[in-house]
């Protein structure tokens, strides 16, 4: 792939990505909100490709597009009835809002742009990084690893436990 | 134009603020408790952006190997943040972040 066709669809991808969370967050439709989120899942998971962080694209497609926003769609069609009219969304707070986007990312640009002491490694990351994961995982990593299946056990458990339905005769 | 045509770490970096700003903007002015979680959402995605591109340009394992946890803890946020939000439609019948003021039924 010569570089400026790599250019091109690197910049195609951080539109959709930046253009469809603009969208999540400026449209009042809670649904327009959950499908925009769809496009922006699948905009950053192109952008862990060019990051050669391939297996980290597809666990985000795998677990953010299969699962969270399936989450998310479920609890926007459970707490609202999709026969009445729109399911608006109110706003407060628009103008403090607005300011904070405003100076959060402005700072944060500024900061990136002016520090001038980004020196890249001689070895930066390329091709796959499947395998690497997999020692990582088993070496380095193996206890938080451990940690975070049980958290993941619990953390669902408890969220069964927490949104079931009551026995009626209780 | 050099630094526009060369995709380098500012652009990772730039896309990230955006993506913190507007997850900011949903959390501070949306009243829809789902879509304060849509922000939530956006916030750990520019996360995960900034630690893979540091990952990339340092040439280490770390950065990847905490978005692939990150990833791990925010499908378990959402479950639980979901659970959450259904328990309170449940007694106050509305998912209204700014009507919800008391910790009893």
């Amino acid at each position: 792939m010569s570089n400026q066709t790599y250019t091109v669809i690197f910049y195609l991808f951080a539109a959709i990505t930046v253009c469809s969370a603009a969208f999540v967050v400026f449209t009042r439709n809670v649904i327009y909100s959950a499908f925009s989120l769809l496009f922006t899942f699948f905009g950053v998971a192109a952008l862990y490709v060019f990051l050669s962080a391939d297996f980290i694209a597809v666990t985000q497609v795998v677990v953010y597009v299969g699962g969270i926003l399936v989450l998310l769609l479920f609890g926007v069609m459970f707490t609202n009835s999709i026969m009445q009219a729109p399911q608006k969304s109110e706003v407060l707070h628009i103008i403090p809002g607005t300011l904070l986007l405003a100076g959060i990312t402005g700072a944060l640009l500024y900061t990136f742009y002016t520090t001038h002491g980004w020196m890249p490694s001689e070895t930066t990351l390329q091709g796959s990084i499947v395998e690497r994961i997999g020692f990582e995982t088993m070496s380095r990593y193996v206890l938080p690893f451990e940690m975070v299946s049980i958290l993941l056990l619990a953390a669902l458990i408890g969220a069964a436990f927490l949104a079931r339905f009551d026995k009626p005769g209780k | 134009m050099e630094q526009l045509t060369t995709i380098g770490l500012n652009h990772y970096l730039t896309i990230s603020a955006f993506l913190l700003g507007f997850g900011l903007f949903a959390v501070m002015t949306r009243k829809n408790a789902i879509v304060v979680l849509m922000g939530v959402e956006l916030i750990l995605n520019a996360a995960n952006i900034n630690f893979l591109a540091f990952s990339k340009y340092n040439g280490g394992m770390e950065g990847v190997m905490f978005a692939l946890f990150i990833i791990v803890i925010a499908a378990a946020e959402a479950a639980i943040a979901l659970a959450i939000v259904i328990n309170i439609f449940k007694i106050y019948k509305s998912v209204d972040v700014s009507s919800i003021d008391s910790m009893k039924e």
